[in-house]
């Protein structure tokens, strides 16, 4: 395991374990204070949980969805799907270290079906882009062939709409 | 030219007897306000989920729009005992023991007329849901109030109860998890009432339509008490859980011989329940479990939230286990529920609900829904309690 983390799986998850995560899961910046209010715990109950969840590695990392269109930094991005081929004593997890340790890459994962292993990548312009794939992934010798896909638009994000949600109309007042 | 007239004479007595909803007033009031909170909405402020909403529009594509049977389509019904089954080891049956309707209103409309006759009594206890009194005064039966209080939490005691029965009393309406205290009952207190109903031979109308919305305590359904099937009728619906209100789908489980009176006013009145929304309902049971429970961790979130603030704010108000409202104790600001609650719009944009609208026993406490998101909670809070500390200067 390349991990440096010891994975402890919590088993039995506790309700407010639960409350604690799925809070942080949609706003990562809520306070202790503020999921302290909303568990019926203190901060300081709070703060420790959140510790332990971050030492054991069930928290991974925090990080922020922005939408760079909007300060005019148009990233392409293209998500590449790749063939290859394994060799002797090496599964999937050597080809994808050797990838995804590109700063480029942003995610790589291992698919079932009719490729292997699928990237997304992030450039400055599409040649940017092709040029990555073609040097540095392309050439690589276990990957047989791989298939380029420029993303022309993002919908949806890591479970973010990127538009302004639905509304709800209500009654002001009803039984 | 013929005589004109004045049409109010053509309303039926029992109609006039209505009396006016407290909530009309707050309607005209909260009109035309700007920057307005709301913790005055009963019910959930989240959008059906989308693969209901999605099955619904799929059906109307598909053009299933016609009647279905009077009793509802067999796949809900049979989603229905399955569900029953699965969760309190419930046994109704499909074809004979389940009704279909529109919304839990129409399921309690026609649940009174099926029992009530002229001059029965029936015992109804408050504070609760606005409807039950008018019902059964429209079925020409006589209510009969019971009421529960804060040092019960709330919930309904055998002792309470007995005092209230007569040999004219016919049936109880319950409703708990209960609108507007958020109480629950306890299957200890539940069988003393079980006993009481047995020994008087009453029936029992049970309105269980925040049955999934409860936090820490399981919900006991009445129906599953030893002996209490045959006696009940059990009303809940698809709005509380699913977010579905606006779809109005409800439903009844009981013996047949009540179920099948029932539909007996159904046909006529109703025919069947809206086909799209019964076909939002099945997926619903069949697939909506996980977004239905994501709902209710987010509200019990809030609910701890609320509860935690109106007693920071020196509003008591104890932990309510089950629907979506708070019930904070107003009574030692020397306001009355009423003016609380006009004063506290009117100066700070805060919708609530005068407790007494659910009863006199109400008077004293505000019905707060925590239906509302975490902000508007907050902001709410904030301002209330500036209200209160204007009070004490």
């Amino acid at each position: 395991m390349s991990n440096s983390l010891t994975f402890v799986p919590v088993t039995n998850m506790d309700e407010k374990i639960r409350h604690i995560l799925e809070i942080l899961e949609t706003d990562a910046r809520t306070s202790p204070e503020e999921i302290a209010s909303l568990t019926d715990m203190s901060a300081q109950e709070v703060s420790q949980a959140i510790v332990k969840l971050e030492e054991t590695g069930v928290i991974r990392h925090y990080k922020t969805i922005v939408d760079w269109d909007l300060v005019g930094e148009n990233y392409v991005y293209a998500v590449i799907e790749l063939k290859v081929t394994l060799e002797r004593n090496q599964g999937y997890q050597a080809i994808a270290e050797r990838i995804y340790k590109f700063p480029e890459v942003r995610s790589v994962r291992l698919l079932s079906g009719n490729y292997d292993i699928s990237l997304t990548v992030r450039g400055k312009s599409m040649k940017d882009v092709a040029f990555f794939v073609a040097e540095k992934i392309a050439t690589l010798d276990q990957v047989q062939s791989t298939s380029t896909h420029f993303v022309l638009k993002t919908y949806k994000e890591d479970g973010v709409i990127l538009r302004e949600p639905e509304t709800i109309e209500r009654l002001p007042v009803s039984f | 030219m013929r005589p004109s007239c004045n049409p109010s004479k053509f309303v039926a007595d029992a109609v006039k007897e209505i009396p006016p909803s407290g909530i009309r007033r707050f309607f005209d009031l909260v009109s035309g306000l700007e920057d307005v909170i709301s913790l005055g909405v009963g019910e959930p402020d989240f959008i059906t989920p989308w693969h209901i909403r999605e099955m619904c529009i799929h059906s109307l594509e598909k053009g299933q729009t016609s009647y279905t049977s009077n009793y509802g389509l067999p796949e809900l019904r049979d989603e229905l005992t399955r569900t029953y089954y699965r969760r309190y080891g419930l046994d109704y049956d499909p074809s004979s023991e389940i009704l279909i309707t529109t919304g839990v209103s129409e399921a309690l409309d026609i649940a009174v007329r099926t029992v009530v006759n002229p001059g029965d009594e029936v015992i109804i206890v408050q504070p609760s849901y606005v409807a039950y009194m008018p019902s059964v005064v429209l079925a020409g039966g006589k209510p009969v109030i019971v009421s529960t209080h804060r040092d019960d939490e709330f919930s309904l005691t055998a002792e309470a109860l007995k005092p209230a029965i007569t040999d004219k009393t016919k049936a109880i309406i319950l409703n708990f998890p209960n609108n507007p205290t958020g109480a629950i009952m306890e299957q200890e207190d539940l069988e003393g009432i079980a006993d009481l109903v047995v020994e008087n031979d009453l029936f029992v109308i049970s309105d269980e339509v925040y049955e999934c919305l409860t936090y820490g305590g399981k919900h006991v359904p009445f129906s599953s008490l030893d002996g209490m099937k045959e006696r009940t009728v059990m009303l809940n619906g698809f709005s509380k859980a699913y977010a579905m209100t606006g779809l109005r789908l409800g439903f009844a489980m009981g013996s047949p011989e009540i179920i099948h009176s029932m539909m007996m006013i159904h046909q006529y009145c109703m025919m069947c329940a809206p086909t799209t929304a019964q076909i939002g309902a099945i997926e619903a049971l069949r697939h909506g479990k996980e977004e239905m429970e994501r709902m209710v961790r987010e509200y019990d979130r809030r609910r701890h939230l609320i509860v935690r603030g109106f007693n920071r704010i020196g509003l008591e108000c104890c932990n309510p286990k089950g629907a979506f409202y708070a019930f904070p104790y107003i009574g030692n600001t020397g306001l009355s529920s009423s003016e609380f609650a006009e004063r506290l719009l009117d100066e700070k944009k805060v919708v609530t609900i005068p407790g007494d609208v659910f009863g006199e026993s109400g008077e004293g406490f505000l019905r707060c829904s925590y239906a509302a998101s975490v902000n508007d909670i907050k902001k709410a809070l904030e301002r209330m309690e500036d209200f209160v500390d204007g009070l004490k200067q």
